[in-house]
């Protein structure tokens, strides 16, 4: 297994350089960072000048590539953006507050995208799989933006006003991750965070749900006509043993990689639903920098997002070949 | 259409219980062309420690009605007759009754073991499951067992071997651990479906000798579907042909081979080369092909294909009845006429029915129609059916 | 024996009697089944699907509504009417936004806007897919690594990211044009995959062998035997790309990146309708629905056309 892993590692490690020098490219080309300055009457010749200095913009790409893909391999250091402040520190940050949406969003998804694919599956042509189709059809066109919306404004309150009439407390939070200057103990930043969790990682759940119960139906559907399935039943095995240890455990492998490869997209999901709920993650950050064009910090965001998915296929890869033996030996 | 009629055939090991009873199956499948009726009406009695073999070509229905009286049939499919086990009637089955039986008394083996096992459990622990589940035995001790029948199926180093994945082992290995997976628990029967049809023929030879082996340790009965004359001449007690879905004939392998008594049956063994025949000789193949289930022709579903069809044969379908022999059965009206030494040439065309069929369309076909139509008229109105004859003079069970 | 040569002189009789009628002769008559040509019955199982069907026809509704609606509707979509922030009516079926616009007039130029798009995304997308793989499936090797790798550099970061830095420099009113180039250059990429794999396994058959011993240059060989074969997967492939055009691009709209003033698109609107989208729920609603309605109709009929091209036998007749 250990050199599997290893052998992955290595390809991808070029791959996230080479897409990072890439992006380095195009946002380098993507426009001035200094406009609004240059803009300004009352800046000087001078201080463009430092401006520019200050931002490497004398010099040409590849030079300017070279000096930051340097600091970054070997001091770790991703720099500082526009305003003097650490690229590094501001990333750190956000990137929990993204990653808590989307590892929750993918969870939830992949539990009940499985549950209901096999059952879907195994209760084929019943009333249940002809509604869990539907309803998947219908959520994979859903745009994200608008069910963020429709959750914020017209379910956060009618729910919270039932809640506050049955005698609870209001638990939907749709302003920011969490309630701002909020203070207390552990429980009840547990509880802030959860109220705050909910809807935003419901609206990335619903597609990705979508996704995994459409393939985990389709490949149980695969695997319950399978040879060995039958062999488990021709052995007297019990139904859920055969359901479970021979046609679900195989379907699982090709569910897997639609797992890995649909990280990306619930990534993408996660910057818009921060926008709709107005939290200060990764996607917030993203916009923002970019709207000002400050390259380091996107570079930086780019590079750390490429690594997290990097890492993401990575652990998607090795939970692959723990699954399927027949390519341990690729 | 009248049911076919059943004899009940003497046993071949004199005093041996009957352990399986087989009455009257019949497998329909609902498809989108209509009803496919894939196994219509079929019977027979295996007894302990005998060597059952069904032969037929693809769509005869020998898989099929094995795996009815397994229950390994889709939903589509609806079964009718009567399977009795040891008394105990299999068909309709409650799930849990039938996995007390599957696996544990009634053991099956199938056609691809690459694909038959699963590719992401160990060996062994596939064996060892099969024996947990019918065993209250511990981890340790099920993984011994199976340690020890991959041993006895011949598979060399069977301590590590059973560690290793289906796709590590090569196709002959693959096959006998299945057989090894079988035969865990110590079944009666063990059916063995195609077992050497995916294998290459140096590797038949020593599957065939592992089930030999374990029909001898074990004393087990075997019921073994083939399409492959050859494998069964070797191993088998007793013969089944099928054709279309029902048997057409039945009974021991010396007297099916010796004197077929159906032209079917004929057909098969004449397409079959052989190492004693001549080196000029040509095989003599059946032309044609089997008939779709969905649209059944009345008669006998052999009868375009048959050399020696009448309009009888087109119109009513031969019952399975003894012929002079009580243990030999044959479904056709002119069995009778198959006595004695007859070569497959004789009856059957060497040369192909495009070479044929082209020559005559160059003769001008409807000289020789009108020709031959006289005379051929009267001689075939000679030929007595058997069927006539039979359910005039004996007292045979009617259709149920 | 006599009669066995009377058998087998009837026999042969009969096939030469049938043969000289024309009839199916006798082992063949069982074969009931004409020759059809692919494509009809590709077509023919596609008209079966009702589902399929139907979003078919609602799909071409919306479609033609949306491209030329606009110019058939009483309101332009810039035109302030004296209405303001009413709801749905007769006159204004989507109702008015605060200043006096017509929505169902918005919503139909943002339609325009989105299907425009949409449609030039697919092409532009299925023609990269359909190149890249072929050439990497055909080729093999060294090309083959090196175009997977770029594909899967395509993949490393979110698609949405990526489209956000590269739209910063979209403006005015060619903006639409210019966001479906981007988005067709970045959505191809499960396109290329699925073409890849299928020409990667069509290569071995041999009758590509024996195209290149008749000598056909290699993009003969791409292009009129291995792609025809491929035209089932790249059809239900483009037109489920159609719908992923869609969404990414309202959402781009959505995030202010995508299309830009003056034009409009669905995505925009739904921005716009969200503020107020307590007090005027409609503005916020329809054009939503319009969104979820075309990407609704386009997946049905891809999964219709999916079926249609490689039917599973699991349905049983009732």
């Amino acid at each position: 297994m250990l050199p599997f892993i290893v052998r992955r590692l290595l390809v991808s490690i070029p791959l996230v350089l080479l897409s990072s020098f890439l992006v380095f490219v195009m946002v380098a080309n993507a426009g001035d960072p200094l406009e609004d300055l240059r803009l300004n009457p009352r800046t000087t010749e001078a201080q463009i000048a430092q401006a520019e200095r200050n931002l490497n913009l004398d010099k040409p790409v590849l030079e300017r590539y070279r000096l930051w893909i340097t600091d970054v391999l070997v001091e770790g250091d991703l720099g500082v953006d526009n305003k003097q402040q650490s690229v590094g520190a501001q990333l750190r940050r956000s990137l929990f507050v993204t990653l808590r949406l989307v590892l929750a969003a993918i969870f939830i998804a992949i539990v009940a995208g499985l549950a209901v694919g096999v059952v879907s599956a195994l209760r084929q042509y019943s009333l249940f799989d002809y509604g869990s189709t539907f309803a998947a059809f219908l959520f994979f066109s859903l745009p994200v933006f608008w069910l963020g919306v429709l959750l914020k404004e017209f379910v956060a309150l009618p729910l919270n006003d039932a809640l506050e009439d049955l005698g609870f407390a209001r638990f939907f939070g749709t302003v920011q991750e969490n309630t701002p200057g909020f203070e207390g103990g552990f429980w009840d930043r547990l509880n802030d965070t959860a109220g705050h969790l909910v809807l935003p990682a419901f609206t990335l759940v619903v597609i990705s749900f979508a996704q995994y119960s459409r393939y985990t139906r389709a490949s149980m559907l695969d695997t319950m006509s399978a040879d060995y399935v039958r062999t488990a039943q021709a052995k007297g095995l019990s139904r859920s043993r055969v359901v479970t240890r021979h046609a679900l455990r195989n379907a699982l492998i090709p569910v897997t990689t639609v797992i890995a490869l649909d990280f990306g997209a619930v990534f993408g999901g996660a910057i818009i639903t921060e926008q709709v709920f107005q939290w200060k993650g990764m996607g917030t950050l993203l916009i923002d920098n970019i709207r000002q064009l400050d390259v380091n910090m996107v570079q930086g965001w780019l590079l750390v997002t490429a690594v997290t998915v990097v890492v993401f296929n990575l652990v998607a890869d090795v939970l692959y070949a723990y699954l399927d033996p027949r390519i341990r030996l690729d | 259409m009248a049911a076919p009629v059943v004899a009940r055939v003497g046993g071949a090991k004199p005093g041996a219980q009957v352990i399986l009873d087989v009455e009257d199956l019949s497998v329909d499948f609902d498809t989108e062309d209509g009803v496919v009726k894939a196994v219509r009406g079929v019977s027979y009695q295996l007894r302990a420690g005998e060597v059952l073999g069904i032969v037929g070509e693809s769509g005869s229905g020998k898989s099929v009605s094995s795996m009815a009286l397994m229950g390994l049939l889709p939903r589509t499919a609806t079964v009718s007759g009567s399977v009795r086990y040891r008394g105990t009637e299999l068909l309709g089955m409650a799930r849990q009754e039938l996995n007390h039986v599957r696996g544990a008394k009634i053991a099956m083996i199938f056609q691809d073991p690459m694909t038959s096992m699963n590719p992401v459990h160990r060996v062994g622990h596939q064996i060892a499951e099969v024996v947990r589940a019918h065993e209250d035995v511990t981890r340790h001790q099920a993984w011994d067992r199976a340690v020890e029948m991959l041993d006895r199926v011949g598979i060399p180093n069977a301590p590590e071997r059973a560690r290793c994945y289906p796709h590590e082992y090569s196709g002959g290995m693959r096959q006998r651990a299945m057989i090894a997976m079988a035969m865990a628990n110590d079944p009666d029967i063990v059916i063995a479906d195609e077992p050497t049809t995916a294998l290459d023929v140096t590797v038949q030879a020593q599957i065939l000798e592992a089930l030999e082996k374990v029909k001898a340790e074990f004393s087990s009965s075997i019921i073994l579907i083939t399409h492959d004359l050859g494998v069964v001449a070797g191993m088998a007690d007793r013969v089944m042909v099928m054709y279309a879905g029902r048997a057409v004939e039945m009974g021991s392998v010396d007297a099916i081979y010796d004197g077929p008594r159906m032209p079917y049956t004929l057909g098969l063994l004449g397409a079959l080369p052989r190492l004693d025949a001549d080196g000029n000789e040509r095989l003599v193949p059946i032309t044609g092909a089997p008939p779709s289930l969905v649209n059944l022709p009345p008669g006998c579903p052999f009868q375009p294909r048959c050399p020696l069809a009448t309009d009888l044969c087109a119109d009513q379908e031969p019952a399975l009845l003894a012929t002079d022999d009580s243990n030999h059965l044959a479904a056709c009206h002119y069995s009778a006429s198959l006595t004695g030494e007859i070569s497959p040439d004789e009856v059957f065309e060497v040369t192909s029915a495009d070479a044929t069929l082209g020559a005559e369309l160059a003769a001008g076909a409807s000289a020789v129609a009108s020709a031959v139509a006289s005379s051929a008229a009267s001689s075939v109105a000679e030929a007595e059916p058997i069927g006539a004859a039979e359910q005039a003079n004996s007292p045979v069970e009617g259709p149920e | 024996m006599t009669e066995l040569d009377t058998a087998r002189a009837v026999d042969r009789e009969r096939r030469a009697g049938r043969a000289a009628l024309g009839v199916g002769a006798g082992p063949e008559r069982e074969f009931t089944v004409e020759a059809r040509s692919q494509s009809r019955m590709v077509l023919r199982r596609f008209v079966r699907h009702r589902l399929a069907m139907t979003s078919l026809v609602v799909l071409v509704l919306v479609m033609t509504l949306s491209l030329v609606g606009g110019r058939l509707w009483t309101y332009s979509y810039t035109e302030i009417t004296p209405e303001f922030s009413t709801g749905p009516s007769w006159q204004h079926p989507f109702g008015t936004d605060g200043v006096g616009h017509d929505l169902f007039a918005q919503v139909l130029r943002g339609a325009q806007k989105s299907v425009q798009i949409m449609v030039l995304v697919a092409v532009f997308s299925t023609t990269i897919g359909v190149v890249v793989g072929a050439v990497a499936g055909y080729y093999r090797g060294l090309v083959d690594s090196v175009l997977s790798r770029f594909i899967d550099l395509v993949l490393t970061v979110p698609l949405l990211a990526i489209l956000i830095v590269l739209s910063k420099r979209v403006e005015g009113s060619g903006s639409w044009f210019f966001v479906a180039v981007i988005l067709g250059g970045l959505v191809w990429t499960n396109l290329a995959r699925v073409v890849r794999a299928e020409i990667l396994s069509l290569r071995e058959k041999e009758f590509v062998e024996a195209a290149r011993a008749l000598g056909a240059s290699d993009a003969r060989i791409i292009f009129r035997h291995l792609l025809p074969n491929v035209t089932g997967s790249i059809i239900v492939a483009a037109t489920l790309t159609m719908a992923v055009a869609i969404l990414l691009e309202t959402s781009l709209s959505y995030l202010g990146l995508g299309v830009r003033t003056p034009d409009t698109s669905l995505g925009i609107l739904v921005a716009a309708g969200q503020t107020s989208a307590q007090e005027r729920p409609w503005l916020f609603y329809f054009p939503g629905l319009f969104i979820i309605v075309i990407a609704l109709c386009i997946n049905f009929v891809g999964d219709g056309l999916r079926d249609a091209f490689d039917p599973r036998q699991t349905r049983v007749r009732r």
